[in-house]
């Protein structure tokens, strides 16, 4: 089931590998056949998900099972080293609540990816075969339960996501390109070392081998005292630790790693901007909480009011730069980093409320930044740019894509009743109730006030008052003496057209009800957390030395 | 005072001969192979151009029998104590043999070598020859075959490097090579003579055991140490004995900038270990321990200036084949660590290390050299806009690139994870040096996508005229390269094998 939804993709890329590259129709159409099964394949595991299992560590015996669900386990590879003991690879996939959740998303970012792409007319074969790369990428990052497995995942995402964004991307798409592999190149290549590190240092009960299972290596029982990250080399747990959080750190992006990312941003096309907010985003701290945070829950503890503060960072800083940007493009980007600081204040809360927040907020972010990018690309599509003070009274001509905007804006900024404001309340209540990070906490909330400045004010400049002298359409009467707007080559529907709307519409009301009945997502993450909580907290660390 | 030697004497000197004989029957038939295509190229004088190169190709994948007998014989020296048969010699005679077929291959398909050369039989019998000289290198167990299969390497190298004559770059590249060759060997002969004048032997294995007997003036030690490493460092391309490396590999013809990029570099590396793991063995068994010269901290520095500067440097080049030139002083860097490592994982990983660097540059070269038969250069400018024109070549080129970078799920990719492996299993000593060598290997990812940045992110800036296509047979030969990068980096387990059984010297597992 796992091995099908994460390969589905390529198998859709193999299959347009041998349609001629002026089909495009087919290989639009084998593309999204390809993302609708996987949402059914994600919909089908979610449904035969047991929402009380806990995953992050081994069943009692140091079994995956009982523990983690949908698991699929067979060696890879197993070399014998000689005096090294075996090097041993397995294919092991499996969920539980926290990459379940990530699952769904990751299903369904697919499918708008793929509406979105759409209109694209260059390369087209090209396009989907690495879409249907870095689709396959994500999807078995959030499986993969070998550190091994996980790692060529992570970096099979680059090459894709680097030609997604040079090939297909604005002007400047060659540095953003670039920028965004080498960045991200740059935090993977210590998570290798770490890797290796943690090979030689773990065992896994059942087999007495060395592994690289995440299962094995979340359990603080299994490390080997003296090894080079065991329990008694503290420097170089700390160092792989912080190794590790810059890895993951630059994904999110955390300030001060994050420049890759508004470039990235403005010169990716919408499809490939949507998926990157909506889920690449979410690998970076998807890793701590698989990752970085279980192996090394001691350092975690010890770092707890560091990385509150540097989510305090992202949140306030985020919202200024969102505040000062007049492309509107880059005040969503930079809205990512401001909301992706409210997922590190809630793992920095090291409880079960700002876990869960930190986890529904990832969710969250995925869906509305993924609503939020496409409608930028709906406005930019029709005028060709995307400065902010070039539009004006759009909500009067536009009034569908204005009720869209609307929600999506309002959900960003965490209106109660929109699911944004669940997360951002369950995490500030975490972090509240958390002695080291109350303070911060409370400084973090004035993020949600620049928040709300920067998105209310832009929706007030480009959709409320009247027409600008230099905006970006023109003005016409009709013959029905209505005024209308026309955009200068824009020659499809004015408001948003049917597949615009099978894009949002769904996102909307998924927006909505998780707004109004959190449940189906929190019901299923619940005892993750729990666990994960349990497996990070002090006490269980003092029982075991 | 020198006497004759008597009857019996002879006898048992002919019969040792006659044993070794039936231990050396690869190099026998390959120097055979070597003669033939001479004769059949004087035969066929100006007609029939595909016979040799055919001839040439089934001639080296026939050696392949002989080596697979050589599995049977037990291992050991023959020749009295010159020459040694073993898994480590067995792996570099498949390893140059293979390479040596692809050299021919990717020499026929490079149109402006067949073009311009006046002759070109001569040049497969040399690259035979060359082989035949780098399965010596990694065989010879005694100072002077070790001396005598490097020069007969670096002969045929300096020719074929000159092999464009009308070309002057290809000549300078070819004086420049001849230059520093005889400096850097002239050292080392002044090296094996210091160790000649302490031990009074020349074979690697007394050399050991005399050391470990009669004592050592470390300071001389050192200093012949030092003067070997110059010898086998110019072979491996390695800093500060990197000098030749750019100019040779752009000017050389490009099938032979590959080929000395893999088989020759391999060569040095092969005989590196041979000499160093077993003439001055270096903290553990099975070999005594020769203390006090400690030439692994030299390889340390050669290591890390290596990475450093050659992936630095690379930065800059706006000539792809100079850019691979810089790019292959960086590889002799990682190769080096897995040496460093000092242990059977570390063999493991540099056997690896080579094999996938076979593949992988190999096969970066033969995209360049059917970019340069439809653009007629190798300069970066002139590759935009070719990942639309040449969509195969492109994503093979890709894919190559990628596994030099070292990133999955290519062979490069695990060759790293060994080395890195291999030195992290040391416990923290060698955390630093793995670092640099991922570092470095960042480094070396921005000047690697320059290719692909050129070839698919930019727009041609001129028409391309229309050349005729690449043949069928060389792009199913760039595919079976690109598929196996690829599979070699998800099912690695053979190769692995292979290195493993084939890091034994002399019958004993070393480090």
């Amino acid at each position: 089931m796992l091995s099908l939804i994460v390969f589905l993709p390529i198998l859709a890329g193999l299959v347009i590998l041998a349609v001629p590259s002026s089909q495009k129709q087919i290989i639009r159409i084998v593309s999204l056949l390809a993302a609708i099964a996987q949402g059914v394949l994600a919909v089908l595991i979610w449904q035969g998900y047991d929402a009380s299992l806990p995953g992050i560590t081994a069943a009692a015996g140091g079994a995956p099972e009982g523990s983690f669900q949908f698991i699929e386990r067979v060696p890879w590879i197993n070399l014998d080293l000689g005096g090294m003991g075996s090097l041993n690879i397995e294919y092991f996939l499996g969920v539980d609540g926290i990459s379940i959740t990530m699952v769904i998303l990751t299903a369904l970012i697919s499918i708008i990816g793929i509406l979105s792409s759409w209109p694209i007319q260059k390369q087209v074969k090209g396009y989907f075969i690495l879409y249907n790369l870095l689709a396959t990428a994500m999807m078995g990052c959030f499986v993969a339960l070998d550190f091994f497995l996980f790692y060529v995942f992570w970096e099979l995402m680059l090459l894709p996501m680097y030609f997604l964004i040079g090939i297909w991307g604005g002007p400047n798409r060659e540095y953003a390109a670039i920028k965004f592999f080498l960045y991200t190149l740059f935090g993977s290549v210590f998570m290798l070392l770490v890797m290796i590190g943690l090979y030689f240092s773990v065992i896994d009960p059942l087999t007495g081998n060395h592994t690289f299972s995440l299962v094995a290596m979340a359990s603080q029982e299994n490390y080997i005292k003296d090894a080079i990250l065991g329990p008694d080399n503290v420097m170089w747990r700390y160092a792989a630790f912080i190794v590790l959080f810059i890895g993951f750190a630059i994904k999110v992006p955390m300030f001060p790693f994050h420049t890759w990312l508004p470039d990235a941003h403005v010169e990716a096309p919408t499809p490939i901007s949507v998926i990157l907010a909506g889920v690449l985003l979410k690998l970076g701290t998807y890793g701590m909480m698989r990752i970085n945070f279980p192996l090394f829950p001691e350092v975690f503890q010890a770092s707890l009011y560091v990385i509150a503060v540097l989510g305090a960072i992202n949140i306030i800083y985020g919202a200024f730069c969102a505040l000062a940007q007049q492309d509107l493009k880059k005040m969503v980007a930079y809205s990512s980093i401001s909301h992706m600081g409210y997922v590190l204040l809630g793992l920095a809360a090291a409880n079960s409320e700002g876990m869960v927040g930190a986890l529904y907020q990832m969710f969250n972010h995925g869906t509305i930044t993924a609503m939020l990018f496409l409608l930028v690309g709906v406005i930019y599509d029709r005028a060709h740019t995307r400065q902010i003070d070039r539009f004006g009274g759009l909500a009067s001509y536009m009034p569908v894509y204005a009720a869209v905007v609307t929600i999506a804006w309002f959900a960003s900024l965490g209106l109660p009743g929109l699911s944004g404001f669940i997360s951002e309340a369950f995490v500030f209540v975490g972090a509240f109730s958390s002695v080291t990070t109350r303070n911060v906490a409370i400084v973090s909330v004035l993020g949600i006030v620049f928040g709300a400045a920067y998105l209310l004010w832009s929706l007030q400049r480009m959709f409320l008052g009247k027409r600008k002298d230099d905006a970006a359409y023109d003005l016409e009467v009709g013959a029905d003496g209505h005024e209308h707007i026309h955009f200068h080559d824009w020659k499809g529907k004015l408001d948003l057209d049917a597949r615009e709307l099978v894009m949002l519409v769904p996102l909307a009301v998924i927006v909505i009800f998780l707004g109004i009945y959190p449940m189906p997502v929190l019901g299923m993450l619940t005892s993750s957390i729990n666990k994960l909580v349990e497996v990070l907290s002090p006490v269980v660390m003092t029982a075991l030395n | 005072m020198f006497e004759l030697p008597s009857g019996a004497e002879i006898q048992s000197i002919i019969a040792a001969l006659k044993t070794g004989v039936g231990f050396f029957m690869p190099e026998i038939y390959l120097s055979v192979l070597f003669m033939l295509l001479i004769i059949v190229d004087l035969a066929v004088k100006g007609r029939k151009n595909n016979l040799l190169p055919l001839l040439a190709v089934l001639g080296l994948a026939g050696s392949f029998y002989f080596i697979y007998q050589q599995h049977l014989l037990e291992a050991g020296e023959i020749f009295f104590g010159m020459y040694a048969l073993d898994g480590f010699a067995i792996f570099f005679k498949y390893f140059f043999v293979i390479s040596g077929i692809l050299a021919v291959l990717i020499s026929v398909a490079d149109d402006q070598l067949n073009r311009h050369a006046r002759s070109m039989g001569e040049y497969y019998a040399l690259i035979v020859a060359m082989v035949i000289g780098m399965i010596m290198m990694a065989s010879s167990t005694d100072l002077l075959m070790m001396f005598l299969s490097m020069e007969l390497v670096g002969l045929t190298a300096y020719v074929l490097t000159g092999y464009r004559k009308d070309d002057p770059r290809s000549s300078e590249g070819a004086l420049k090579y001849l230059v520093y060759g005889a400096v850097s060997t002239g050292l080392m002969v002044y090296g094996f003579s210091l160790i000649y004048g302490i031990t009074a032997q020349t074979n690697i294995m007394k050399i050991s055991s005399e050391l470990a007997l009669h004592g050592y003036d470390p300071l001389v030690m050192m200093l012949a140490s030092l003067l070997i490493l110059a010898g086998f460092g110019y072979k491996i391309g390695a800093v500060p004995f990197h000098f030749w490396s750019p100019d040779v590999y752009e000017g050389a013809p490009t099938p032979v900038t590959a080929y000395l990029s893999v088989g020759s570099k391999a060569a040095g590396f092969a005989i590196l270990m041979r000499f160093f793991y077993v003439a001055i063995p270096h903290g553990g068994e099975p070999f005594q321990d020769i203390v006090g010269i400690d030439w692994l901290m030299l390889l340390i520095v050669i290591a890390i200036a290596s990475m450093i500067y050659g992936n630095v440097v690379a930065l800059w080049q706006k000539n792809v084949k100079r850019m691979l030139a810089y790019s292959s002083i960086a590889h002799a860097g990682y190769l080096l660590l897995g040496i460093i490592a000092m242990d059977a994982l570390g063999t493991q990983a540099t056997l690896f290390y080579l094999l996938g660097y076979l593949l992988m540059n190999i096969g970066a070269f033969y995209v360049v050299i059917m970019i340069s038969n439809r653009t007629g250069s190798e300069n970066l400018d002139d590759y935009r806009g070719l990942g639309k024109e040449m969509p195969l070549a492109g994503a093979a080129l890709t894919v190559f690139l990628i596994s030099l970078v070292g990133l999955p799920p290519t062979v490069g990719f695990i060759g790293k994870l060994m080395i890195f492996s291999a030195l992290l299993a040391k416990g923290s000593v060698y955390i630093w040096l793995a670092l640099i060598g991922v570092l470095t290997s960042v480094i070396s990812l921005y000047y690697y996508m320059l290719i692909p940045l050129n070839m698919y992110l930019r727009e041609s800036n001129q028409p391309v005229e229309a050349k005729a296509g690449t043949g069928m047979a060389h792009k199913v030969a760039i595919a079976v390269l690109m598929l196996l990068t690829i599979y070699f980096g998800l099912f690695f387990k053979p190769l692995v094998d292979f290195a493993k059984v084939s890091s034994s010297m002399l019958g004993v597992t070393i480090y």
